[in-house]
Formats: C-alpha cells, structure tokens, sequence
C-alpha cells in the first residue's frame, strides 16, 4: 500500500533548485533538476540534523549546508565525507502543474 | 559578564562535559540563523573556480620564488627575509587553504579542492582525514565544552601555550607525535570519538605518506650537511606559523561557551588586505559559521548583508587583541569570565533561555 502525497507546485521550486515538504511529522526535499525533473528525498543529512532544503543543488548533487556533505538527489548516494550513508530517496510524478511524492504507507 | 559557576571544564571529548553537553541538548542544536532570503543565500553560495585560482597561483608561486630566491641567497643575510615572507605563506596561509577546502567551497572544481586540500594539510600538518572530520565537530558544536575538539583557548587560558604556538612549537610537536603514533596504526579514543571507523584506516596512510616526506627531507638535510631542505620543508611551520596564530586567536577567544548562537561566540575583525589574503577572509568569521557553505571571495557580500543582525565587528586586529587580552587574564581568576557582544538595535535579541551556562548565569 502506497500513497501520492502533493508536496508543491512545479512552480515552487526554480530549476537547479530544492525546497522543504513536511508531512505527517517527517521532512523531506523536493528537488528540481536542470533538466526541469523533479526528484525527492529525506529532508535530513545523514550526518547530522541539517535541513537538505537550506543546501546548494549543483547538476544532480545536493550539498548540505552544514558540513558539505554531498548526496545524488537522483539516487540518494551519498558521495564521500562527511556523509557516508546514502540518502532515501521517493517515486515523483507531476500530475496537473503539482508535484506528487509517493510515501509508504 | 562575571558568572558564578564554579565547577571548572573538562575539555576531554569523551569526559564529563562531552556527556553533559549531550545530555542537555548543547550537542547538535539547532543553532540561531539570521534571515536571509532563498534566492539570496543561494547566490553566494554559488562557487566559481576564478577567485581561488588565481589567489592559489599567487600563493603558490610566490613560494616557489621565495624558495628559490631563498636557496639561492641561502648563508647571507638577505635570506632572512625571504624565508620570513615563505614561512608565513607556508606556515600561515596553509591553515585558511586547509580550512576553505576542506568545507570545499574554495573551487568550483572538486579536484582543485582536494588537491590545495591535500597539499595545505601537509604544510600546517593536519592529517588531512582527522581534521575534515574534526573540523565537521567543530562547526556543529562551535565552542561546546567537550564536543569540539578545535577551541584554541580553552579556560583558564594557558598564556605560555599560547605565545609558544606563535612560533608553532606545541601544536607542531603535537602534530609530530600524532603523524608517528598514526603511522604506526594506532587512533586515539578521541579521534574514533568523531572520525567514523569507515575513514580511520586513511588516517593512518596519510600519516605513513607525511612520514616518508619527512624522512626523505632529513636524509636530504643529514647528506647535504645543511638545514636548508628543512628551512623549505617542515620548520617553515614553526617560523611562519605566527600570522595564523595572530588571526586565529581571534575567532573565538575570549567569548561565550556552551551557547548556541554564532553572535556570542565568535568574532568578526575588519583586517587589512595582506591579511585578508593570508586568511582568506576568515576574519569574517561569525558569517562564515553561520553560513558556512559561503565561499571565502563572497563572505564581504555577506557581511553586507546581515551585519545589521550581527554585533560590530573589531575595526582592526589590534583593536581585537584590545579587547581580548583583558579577557584572558580575567580568565585567570574567573574561568566564566566572558566578553558579551552587543547587538545594534536592528537586530534579533539573544534566545537566553537556550544560552545554557549562559542563561544560568543571567539567572542568579
């Protein structure tokens, strides 16, 4: 059993660009590649309890603004110290103009 | 502000205080942030490879022609001030490289970061996996007794310690024990306490590769029957070590700990161009730990931007040791001594109830 949250608009968020979705008590990030996909992952940096949506998106790369550390926002890998655990990433879709995250239920 | 906390720190990190820290909530806090817009942050934050390029050809090469000029004037008196002018660039200017590209923001390239990285921890002898990872700690728990393993000046101060580092006499001697205790395999507690056991073998080849330079350079100074390979490699850390010193001193000396808000505990020094190329603008250092992914070249735009939020900051350096010298002698006597920063009207007040220590200390 799964469900499609709506965590945006696609307008929300600019290219090369992430923002932060709270939902049901959990956090998340909500990415907009340069390729104009969206992508979304646990809201937190693996190392610490840094919000990912304050970091810098480059390419397909988030960096969290604490320490550096760098995760694929496509695939949740984490890319070398001081993060060493990869990221959770979610399904997205865009239905209607709304970015839809597809959470476990 | 005189506090009346008598228990005296313990700056073990794996001691009292490291536990308490914890236990309060110190440890990884949420912080205070000064607003800044999205679209703002984002563009300082952007990295380009220009600004570090071209300071990190004028660093390098400027040594290069320090040291050939220095070999080459090497047994008159005119080396003299050129391996004053290299050990500064060596023993100095490689602590603000090893610092901007361990956050990795000093290029925009990654490869240019991990090799200045790379060739700046060797010349302020940090092993380069101990110290990202320490440096990590720092900026999470800045000034946190028992959680950051980077306070400078821990109280009561120790005076002596700290006009010896000038000339880098303890920190390299304890730079030389760590590189052979390393290269021999072993990692302290404390160094396991921060560096995740998936890294701690790096710690150890590193230290290996560091040994096996120096060895070759003492062979080289034992062969040639002089201490000119030396001059260039190794010692220039403890005779250029003193302007890294003088700045760094500055940071945090002498302001709060245990609290969680970058105005109290840190310090922003307005420097001279010389300097700030030395120091890769470092002395903006309030901003720098609130946004610490701001490269260097974009931390004046910064300041720029939020010094109505933040206290004002020292006009020079000497203007700063003004202030701060006082302080450590006051801590002498009263290790809960502090310098309170005061805050222009424009700004948002100190949250005291999260101040800990702090907020004790108002209290009674």
């Amino acid at each position: 059993m799964s469900d499609w949250i709506e965590a945006c608009t696609a307008d929300d968020i600019d290219e090369e660009d992430v923002m932060r979705f709270d939902h049901a008590g959990r956090t998340f990030a909500i990415y907009r590649s340069p390729d104009d996909e969206f992508f979304a992952t646990d809201g937190l940096c693996t190392h610490e309890h840094v919000h990912l949506a304050d970091g810098l998106v480059m390419d397909d790369i988030i960096e969290c603004p604490k320490h550096n550390g760098r995760f694929s926002y496509k695939t949740g890998q984490a890319k070398g110290a001081p993060v060493c655990v990869n990221l959770k990433t979610y399904p997205v879709k865009v239905e209607a103009g709304k970015v839809l995250i597809q959470l476990a239920s | 502000m005189d506090a009346a906390l008598p228990a005296s720190r313990d700056y073990s990190l794996v001691g009292r205080d490291s536990q308490r820290a914890v236990e309060t909530g110190l440890a990884a806090a949420e912080w205070y942030y000064t607003d800044v817009p999205r679209k703002d942050i984002k563009d300082l934050m952007r990295r380009e490879d220009g600004p570090a390029m071209r300071d990190t050809a004028i660093w390098l090469g400027s040594m290069v022609v320090l040291a050939g000029l220095g070999i080459v004037l090497w047994g008159t008196i005119w080396c003299v001030p050129v391996f004053l002018a290299y050990g500064v660039l060596y023993g100095s200017a490689s602590d603000s490289r090893w610092h901007e590209c361990g956050h990795g923001t000093a290029f925009k390239t990654r490869w240019m970061n991990d090799a200045v990285y790379q060739i700046a921890c060797f010349m302020i002898m940090r092993n380069p996996v101990t110290w990202r990872w320490s440096h990590a700690r720092h900026h999470t728990d800045t000034v946190i007794v028992g959680r950051d393993p980077e306070i400078a000046v821990m109280r009561p101060p120790d005076l002596v310690r700290l006009l010896l580092n000038f000339f880098g006499l303890l920190d390299a001697w304890h730079a030389v024990a760590d590189m052979l205790r390393n290269a021999a395999g072993i990692v302290s507690a404390e160094e396991k306490s921060f560096i995740p056991a998936q890294e701690q073998h790096k710690v150890v080849r590193f230290a290996r590769i560091w040994l096996a330079i120096y060895a070759v350079t003492i062979a080289l100074a034992v062969y040639t029957g002089s201490i000119l390979p030396l001059m260039l490699v190794g010692l220039p850390r403890l005779y250029g070590a003193w302007h890294h010193v003088l700045t760094g001193l500055l940071q945090h000396g002498g302001l709060a700990d245990n609290v969680i808000d970058h105005r109290l505990n840190s310090r922003t020094v307005l420097m001279n161009p010389v300097s700030r190329f030395i120091y890769w603008n470092m002395n903006y250092h309030v901003e720098h730990h609130m946004f610490p992914m701001v490269p260097y070249h974009a931390l004046p735009r910064l300041h720029a931007m939020i010094r109505h939020d933040l206290p004002a900051p020292n006009p020079s350096i000497l203007d700063g040791y003004r202030e701060m010298i006082p302080a450590f002698l006051r801590q002498l006597r009263n290790e809960d001594y502090y310098l309170r920063r005061e805050l222009p009207l424009t700004a948002k007040p100190y949250r005291e109830e999260f101040h800990g220590e702090d907020a004790r200390a108002a209290a009674e």
